[in-house]
């Protein structure tokens, strides 16, 4: 409780922040205290110490892994506050209510770490949604920022009215929006026959779902509203949002299946396989590192979608851990992107030379996206394979999946090909050494929650 | 202990190497570096500390993974082979010039502690870090020190042979789920008990992988273009020391893992080995240029060996364990040779070159044993390793014997052209002011052919070495 309620707290005194002081970077440590302030409200009441006491009803359940996701996305955005902290007051005028919607996404993710039932659900979506749309189109007098918040709101709203008649319809077939009606099961054994009005709810409970977290063939709005937000925000969406997306995912379908059946199964593959192709295929052939890196979101949703498909104990821990791995890494390759002049993969070349700090870690980032060992990377790719090992029966899906990842080297090891074996003069522009440490300081943790996954894992068991 | 040291020694000192920034300062360092790790390893193959030759400490408890390691007889002689090759490496180089010399020497110390890893692992997952981390300092080394096509061939060879890798994967995680204890060990992995039908899709994940890191036919098409454009000390670590790890890899991982699925796809296997080794001997015949010569006869000796992995068989077997040694030492001479003569002349192309031995003589000589012990000339160490061989093969199917006996005459046509091409006849305009090899050079070469001979005629030591590993696949069947 203590997540969402800080947070929403804390956004109000962002908002109000640039009443008190007019000075930019000033609402930015304002910012990074606040983080801190929720960082460790959350971890009051993660270890049991303190929280506020509010009778939810049953809606909502808070659960370990719920608020270890909460911390890390806290963590995450702390981190991306300090690398990107200057750019995003660079973007617009009002920068206390960047920092208020930040923090109002944040409590968007905590209520969908902790929902329970599809009413807040919605809420959490709603609430996680609405300040992104805001946030794409920050740079006001952008026209692609205006285009791509336009786009995002128009399908964003149509994802939201699908899903909203998924749960009316699953309200109508079971009379009631918590989660375990749904798979309120005839006597074991017994074949589950559900109401054809409850399948086509969940199906369309899946669909905006997939959308959320950008799955083939509900992705289309991705690339465009990547690249065509300020790409500190875009870094953001990508990062924190997504995986929060996912952990609802999670949550919603780990025991909402068996009314599918085994069409759920083959569902599910056909998505996975999808979004693997379509991400994996296309970024092998953009000319932008933006556009590059928006595939490569697909694609890794592709991977992230197996923690749904295996659906274990080794996918839980998986997804944590990947979560981990994803955003540091890609918070890390945005906040290198931000500083460059030209954002194609030409413009990286020679990088090396200009800017070895910001060529060798963003090196490291890119293999941990790629998945290469002694990365943080590696093991999130490795918990997501072995839980579908685990689960049986789906070797041929692994398989497939590992080809992908083969094909993922090639536009990630593009960049690094640009930046260390290519002549050139990257152009680069304000880089303070303060920046350079705290990329340092990035790379550093991916290679040791590389070595040392543990170091994740192990504080969830705590 | 001392496995551990055979990999943080290079490790360490490597990740040093990237912050000195005096050029020979780099170049004695890892000299230094390379000499004491042969010291150690001269212990373990020596058995100076009995008790130290494993080690085995916790490191992902919730895996079911630890950081183990040992080294037995195979284990023992590879690591010697990494040892002994770098110090030579190093020396034969020392005088080449590279930009960013910190770099290179620092990645290639990188790669030796990669290699070290692969040759004592005892635990699936720690064999694929390593595999990995091998793979990753070749990849920088190729990509910037490389010829003109480096990028693109580079790419190619990294992505085959990470898509390899992640297959093993695959295969590793499976078996992980069919450990009686949910563990990576090695000995978890030699006690698995897998349907007929898993085990025959696991053992091509796995040897697909292995397939491409040595290279066998028809999964070898990035190697001679990565051998020819690399720079000529990273095609010697190559060459030498990392086609091994897929030999390595299966006599260690995949024979004794899957039992069944080696003896019932042996066929297949070493028809494929066979066809490589005539097809990369004829493809060599017509080659013009030094480089890409040595990599195809490279293809056709690997095959070989892979062929007679899978005759399981001891004779065949032993020859496999002395040649892997064999190989390293016999390749390392020629690229060492290949080197000197592009650096020296400026070109590798045969048509421009000639009458090398009225410069150079004591070059022509020291060639010409590198050559004979190629085409596997009695008293030189080649034969006894590819008699072996041939034996085990004769053993396995009397066909198969005599159409891989056709590699040998092949051998003998390509690598005496290579010689008379470039050793003799008139001087031409590159090789007349040619000049004799001195130094650090002569004395590596050397070393390299009294290696050569002293293996030729007194091969045992070599055997006995490795007499541990080959017995205990042979009790596993």
């Amino acid at each position: 409780m203590n997540a969402i309620i800080v947070s929403a707290l804390l956004g109000v005194v962002m908002m109000f922040s640039g009443i008190i002081t007019t000075k930019r970077s000033s609402i930015t440590y304002t910012a990074i205290i606040s983080l801190l302030v929720l960082l460790v409200a959350n971890l009051l009441n993660t270890y049991g110490i303190w929280e506020f006491h509010v009778n939810t009803h049953g809606m909502l359940q808070f659960d370990k892994f719920g608020m270890f996701f909460n911390s890390i996305a806290i963590t995450a955005t702390l981190i991306y506050v300090i690398l990107s902290g200057k750019d995003i007051e660079k973007t617009g005028i009002h920068v206390s209510e960047y920092y208020a919607l930040i923090f109002f996404v944040l409590c968007g993710v905590s209520i969908l770490t902790s929902f329970n039932g599809l009413l807040m659900l919605f809420i959490g979506i709603e609430i996680l949604s609405i300040p992104l749309y805001i946030l794409t189109g920050a740079d006001k007098r952008n026209l692609k920022s205006n285009e791509a918040s336009l786009k995002y709101f128009l399908m964003g709203s149509f994802s939201t009215g699908i899903m909203l008649m998924g749960i009316v319809l699953i309200y109508g077939a079971t009379g009631s929006f918590a989660l375990g009606v749904l798979h309120d099961a005839p006597a074991a054994g017994l074949p589950v026959k559900a109401s054809f009005i409850e399948v086509a709810g969940i199906l369309l409970l899946f669909a905006s779902m997939c959308f959320k977290v950008s799955a083939a063939p509900f992705h289309f709005w991705t690339p465009d509203v990547y690249d065509g937000a300020p790409s500190v925000f875009t870094s953001f969406m990508a990062t924190i949002v997504k995986s929060a997306g996912f952990i609802a995912f999670i949550r919603l379908f780990e025991s909402n299946t068996q009314a599918l059946g085994p069409t759920w199964k083959i569902l599910l593959s056909f998505v996975i396989i999808a979004t693997l192709l379509i991400g994996n295929i296309t970024a092998v052939f953009q000319q932008s590192v933006k556009r590059m890196l928006a595939y490569s979101s697909i694609a890794q949703a592709g991977f992230m979608l197996f923690a749904l498909y295996s659906n274990n104990d080794l996918a839980k821990e998986g997804i944590l851990l990947y979560a981990v791995a994803y955003s540091l890494a890609t918070i890390g390759i945005f906040a290198i992107l931000i500083k460059m002049k030209d954002y194609t993969f030409d413009g990286y070349n020679g990088l090396a030379k200009s800017e070895p700090v910001l060529a060798f870690t963003n090196t490291i980032f890119l293999l941990s996206l790629a998945g290469i060992p002694l990365t943080a990377g590696f093991f999130a790719k490795y918990y997501m394979l072995a839980s579908v090992v685990k689960a049986g029966g789906a070797l041929w899906l692994v398989v497939v999946a590992v080809v992908f990842a083969a094909i993922s080297v090639y536009y990630y090891f593009r960049l690094i090909q640009a930046m260390y074996f290519k002549e050139g003069d990257a152009e680069t522009t304000g880089i303070s050494s303060g920046f350079k440490n705290a990329l340092l300081i990035l790379a550093v943790l991916i290679i040791l929650f590389g070595v040392f996954p543990s170091l994740v894992l192990n504080s969830f068991y705590f | 202990m001392i496995p551990v040291l055979l990999i943080l020694i290079p490790l360490l000192t490597g990740l040093v190497s990237f912050f000195i920034k005096n050029d020979k300062a780099v170049k004695t360092w890892s000299v230094l570096s390379s000499v004491i790790t042969l010291l150690i390893a001269f212990t373990a193959v020596f058995n100076c500390y009995p008790g130290q030759l494993s080690y085995d400490a916790a490191w992902l408890p919730t895996l079911g993974s630890r950081f183990a390691l040992m080294t037995d007889g195979m284990g023992k002689m590879l690591c010697l082979l990494t040892a002994v090759s770098f110090p030579l490496i190093f020396a034969a180089i020392f005088k080449n010039n590279y930009k960013q010399s910190s770099g290179f020497y620092g990645l290639m110390l990188l790669s030796q502690a990669g290699l070290m890893g692969v040759f004592t692992a005892a635990d699936a997952l720690v064999f694929y870090f390593f595999w990995e981390l091998a793979l990753i300092p070749v990849y920088f080394l190729c990509s910037i020190w490389g010829g003109e096509k480096r990028i693109a061939v580079t790419f190619k060879f990294f992505i085959y042979t990470f898509l390899g890798s992640l297959l093993m994967l695959v295969g590793i995680l499976f078996l992980y789920f069919h450990t009686n204890d949910h563990s990576f060990a090695l000995k978890s992995f030699y006690h698995i008990h897998l349907s007929g039908k898993q085990e025959n899709f696991i053992f091509w994940l796995f040897f697909i992988a292995f397939a491409i890191k040595m290279p066998i036919f028809p999964f070898h098409t990035w190697q001679p273009d990565a051998y020819e454009q690399s720079p000529t000390a990273t095609t010697m670590v190559m060459s030498g020391i990392m086609v091994k790890m897929g030999i390595f890899a299966v006599v260690r991982w995949l024979l004794p893992v899957f039992p069944n699925a080696s003896v019932q796809f042996a066929n297949i296997i070493i028809i494929l080995s066979v066809i490589g080794m005539i097809y990369a001997s004829l493809i060599a015949i017509r080659q013009d240029d030094i480089k890409r010569l040595i990599a195809y006869s490279s293809i056709a000796h690997i095959g070989l060996m892979c062929a007679a992995i899978f005759t399981q068989n001891k004779t065949g077997l032993e020859g496999v364990m002395i040649q892997m040694f064999n190989h390293g030492i016999n390749v390392l001479g020629l690229w060492i040779v290949a080197d000197v003569i592009e650096q020296k002349l400026g070109t590798r192309k045969f048509i421009d070159l000639g009458g090398l031995a009225q410069k150079a003589p004591v070059l022509a000589i020291l060639l010409v044993v590198m050559s004979l012990a190629n085409i596997a000339l009695p008293l030189t160490n080649a034969f006894i390793g590819e008699f072996l061989m041939f034996n085990g093969l004769f053993q396995y199917n009397i066909w198969i014997a005599a159409a891989a006996g056709i590699s040998i005459i092949l051998a003998a046509v390509y690598t005496l052209n290579m010689i008379q091409k470039v050793l003799y006849g008139n001087t031409v305009a590159a090789t007349e002011n040619a000049v004799e090899i001195s130094g650090n050079i002569q004395l590596v070469l050397v070393i390299l052919a009294i290696t050569v001979i002293v293996l030729g005629v007194y091969p045992q030591p070599m055997i006995d070495l490795t007499k541990d590993t080959v017995n205990a696949i042979l009790v596993n069947h």
